[in-house]
């Protein structure tokens, strides 16, 4: 089915049962509970975790494809989403226009940079794309005002013409993005016992999008253009010596990696339509690097765990305090209690990044895989152990 | 011609910092070959050590000063702090006021420190790993220190103003025959730059002139030999590391008058100073530093109204402008060598 090979048709399966069936999964304990601030099934989280899904899906087939390591592709993202909300304010609210021209004007944007950077590699290609999205993010925080709105951001007014849609709604609102009269922020709410589930047209949107871009993403990886970029991160010299130009594959990678930007961004501005220049960054950059490798760079599925464990994460334990903490550890000794909520109170809360820096630290050390790589070895580790004293020893590690 | 001279000076200060910690860079990537994105936090925890010290010297206890009475008529509470009891009243309050020169003492020791522990315990491990493994390594350590003195400090900039003595401007034109009041100069960017030029002779005539510094150099040209002959040129590459750390560090004591630290201005610097770095070519010392005054200088230029009035937004980008320009048209960037860094 899909022309998949049947482990890549399992994966893909996987994760759209994991995309579609989010609200139930991600909501495991009941509304009222004391683990209640563990639930992350609530609209805005969930398309964040599919948007920066595809955001990473198409960094990595930069990076984990051709291993050129991009610090400026939040730039793209930026440029989709202000192109999005153009879209909105000039056109009509339909998501779809909106969308395809973010991608559009990513995809040039990338031709442009990717051209001109390409032609260095290693740490200075790094470097040039730094400077670009640097670039960007200065002018449209400065001089590019009157496109971008500046400091404020980019913003919807009543008086925006929208020739096919409505300046404003009867009721003198500015009316919100939907497809063909779906509108993007409208939920259901399911009630099952004491468990709600929240089910977001928004959501649905994007991760339709998600399953439809991983799904071109199992395609160019396997295909023999994928095998071609690869070839250039293993030895791109050896490509050069039998006659071959790598220059037009490794742009067409970083075109479409953009184009993914884009798309991610558009649906940003969708889901909530404004744009900023902050998210053009080049922390933002980092962001995306940080979801990649986290989850395993080079993989199908490792960028789109790494962008929920950290978009998971920097909303679940940022929410922790320290009465929070206090009442986990108030079955132990009052000064045990407080001296173990000392110890754990930098990490939580506001001091999330530190979590997150630590992390991706042991992550870049002991598993450069990433969490792919770390769950292949618990489970070989697994079948070793069932395999018994039968086999000696299994898989070795090469000595460092 | 006055606009100009005041544009060149405006350079300097800015170019002082890029070109220390460009040179700090320089020194880590020639010696170890690791590209380390936490330079800029060393830049900042620099700044921080002036900070922390001026905290020290102003730590007090509360006494009851019966001379004294508030508008109840009760003896008024006042804090002393301890160096008042120590070095008594004046001499003590010289002391607080000399903070930051003072912290340059106090920051030597802890950079070289914290240099050869992130030397030892962390980058130690990442010589053979791939360049992009320890730019992500060293990315996740800054982010990590970054926090840490968040943690201990807050977010917010804390002002740590200059010693009174410096706190004037110098009318640097009438000096040199202009009307006065038209190119002034605040007395501690002169300073800075003075300090920045002191400090990097310091470690170029270390590499020149001592025998430390001679096989430092040889190690840079040919690590594999240098060990053969029976030198550790490991430790050696680790001192170099506490020392560019430490260059770091004291670029960042000293701007701290100039620019109240937060825990954020290392990312900030740190972007400026790999452009710096990459500019000069990589590898390169006398290509960071002449490249970090350069940009600085420019960068000043650029943001003259003139110039803004022709080009709209050229400061903001000059200096990303000129590292493609250069990146593009000289691969090695200015004095780069060959063979460094060339994929």
């Amino acid at each position: 089915m899909f022309n998949l090979e049947k482990s890549d048709l399992t994966l893909l399966i996987a994760v759209a049962v994991l995309t579609l069936f989010a609200p139930f999964i991600l909501n495991p304990f009941p509304a009222d509970s004391a683990m209640a601030q563990f639930n992350a099934g609530y609209p805005d989280l969930m398309q964040r975790f599919v948007i920066f899904g595809i955001f990473a899906i198409g960094f990595n087939i930069l990076f984990g494809l051709t291993g050129y390591l991009s610090f400026g592709h939040a730039a793209f993202l930026g440029v989709g989403s202000y192109a999005a909300v153009w879209m909105f304010k000039l056109l009509s609210m339909n998501v779809i226009p909106a969308i395809i021209l973010s991608v559009i004007v990513a995809g040039l944007f990338s031709l442009l940079i990717g051209f001109i950077s390409l032609r260095r590699s290693g740490i200075y290609f790094s470097i040039l794309t730094l400077a670009f999205a640097q670039m960007m993010f200065a002018l449209a925080y400065s001089v590019l005002t009157p496109i971008t709105g500046g400091e404020t951001g980019l913003q919807l007014a009543l008086d925006d013409p929208r020739i096919f849609g409505q300046s404003q709604t009867p009721e003198g609102n500015i009316p919100v993005p939907g497809l063909f009269g779906l509108e993007m922020r409208d939920s259901f709410d399911l009630a099952i016992g004491s468990w709600v589930f929240t089910f977001n047209i928004g959501y649905y949107f994007c991760a339709l999008v998600l399953i439809a871009s991983f799904y071109l993403a199992i395609r160019i990886f396997r295909s023999p253009f994928g095998m071609m970029l690869r070839a250039v991160k293993s030895n791109q010299q050896r490509m050069n010596y039998t006659g071959l130009n790598t220059r037009p594959y490794t742009l067409a990678a970083f075109v479409i990696s953009g184009m993914y930007a884009g798309l991610a961004g558009g649906l940003m501005a969708s889901m909530d339509p404004l744009a900023g220049a902050e998210r053009m960054q080049w922390t933002a950059s980092g962001e995306v690097v940080l979801m990649t490798i986290l989850g395993g760079a080079g993989t199908l599925i490792g960028p789109v765990l790494g962008a929920g464990f950290i978009k998971y994460f920097e909303n679940i334990f940022s929410k922790i305090n320290a009465t929070i903490l206090h009442e986990w550890f108030a079955f132990l000794p009052d000064g045990l209690e407080d001296f173990i909520v000392a110890i754990l109170y930098p990490f939580i809360g506001k001091g999330w990044h530190l979590t997150l820096g630590i992390l991706f630290m042991m992550v870049v050390i002991f598993l450069p895989g990433g969490l792919v790589e770390g769950g292949q070895r618990i489970a070989a580790w697994i079948k070793g152990r069932k395999a018994g004293k039968t086999t000696a020893g299994g898989k070795t590690e090469p000595a460092e | 011609m006055d606009a100009i001279i005041l544009q060149i000076l405006n350079g300097l200060d800015k170019g002082s910092a890029y070109a220390l910690i460009a040179l700090g860079l320089t020194l880590i990537f020639g010696t170890l070959g690791v590209v380390n994105f936490a330079h800029g936090a060393l830049f900042m925890i620099g700044a921080f050590c002036a900070v922390t010290l001026s905290r020290i010297l102003t730590l007090s206890h509360t006494i009851i000063d019966e001379t004294q009475k508030d508008f109840l008529g009760n003896p008024l509470k006042v804090d002393v702090p301890y160096v008042h009891d120590i070095f008594g009243v004046s001499a003590g309050n010289a002391i607080i006021d000399w903070a930051v020169p003072l912290s340059v003492l106090f920051a030597i020791p802890i950079m070289i420190l914290v240099g050869v522990i992130m030397e030892r315990g962390l980058i130690k491990h990442f010589y053979k790993r791939p360049h992009a493994d320890q730019i992500l390594v060293t990315f996740g350590l800054a982010i990590v220190l970054q926090e840490v003195i968040k943690y201990f400090y807050g977010a917010n900039p804390i002002p740590t103003p200059a010693p009174e003595a410096f706190k004037g401007s110098l009318d640097f034109g009438a000096i040199i025959g202009f009307d006065p009041n038209i190119i002034i100069y605040p007395y501690w960017r002169i300073i800075y730059f003075a300090f920045a030029a002191v400090i990097i002779g310091g470690v170029f005539a270390f590499l020149q002139f001592t025998t430390f510094g001679m096989v430092v150099r040889a190690g840079m040209a040919d690590r594999e030999t240098v060990g053969l002959l029976g030198i550790n040129i490991d430790r050696r590459f680790t001192i170099m590391f506490g020392i560019a750390a430490a260059v770091a560090g004291l670029a960042g004591v000293m701007y701290t008058p100039i620019n109240s630290p937060n825990y954020h201005m290392g990312m900030d610097f740190l972007v400026l100073s790999f452009v710096v770095v990459v500019v000069g070519g990589m590898g390169s010392l006398p290509g960071a530093v002449l490249a970090g005054f350069l940009l600085g200088v420019l960068e000043s230029f650029a943001s003259m109204r003139e110039v803004i009035d022709i080009i709209p937004g050229i400061n903001q980008v000059i200096i990303y402008l000129v590292a493609i320009i250069i990146l593009l048209t000289r691969p090695r960037g200015l004095m780069g060598r060959k063979g460094v860094m060339e994929e």
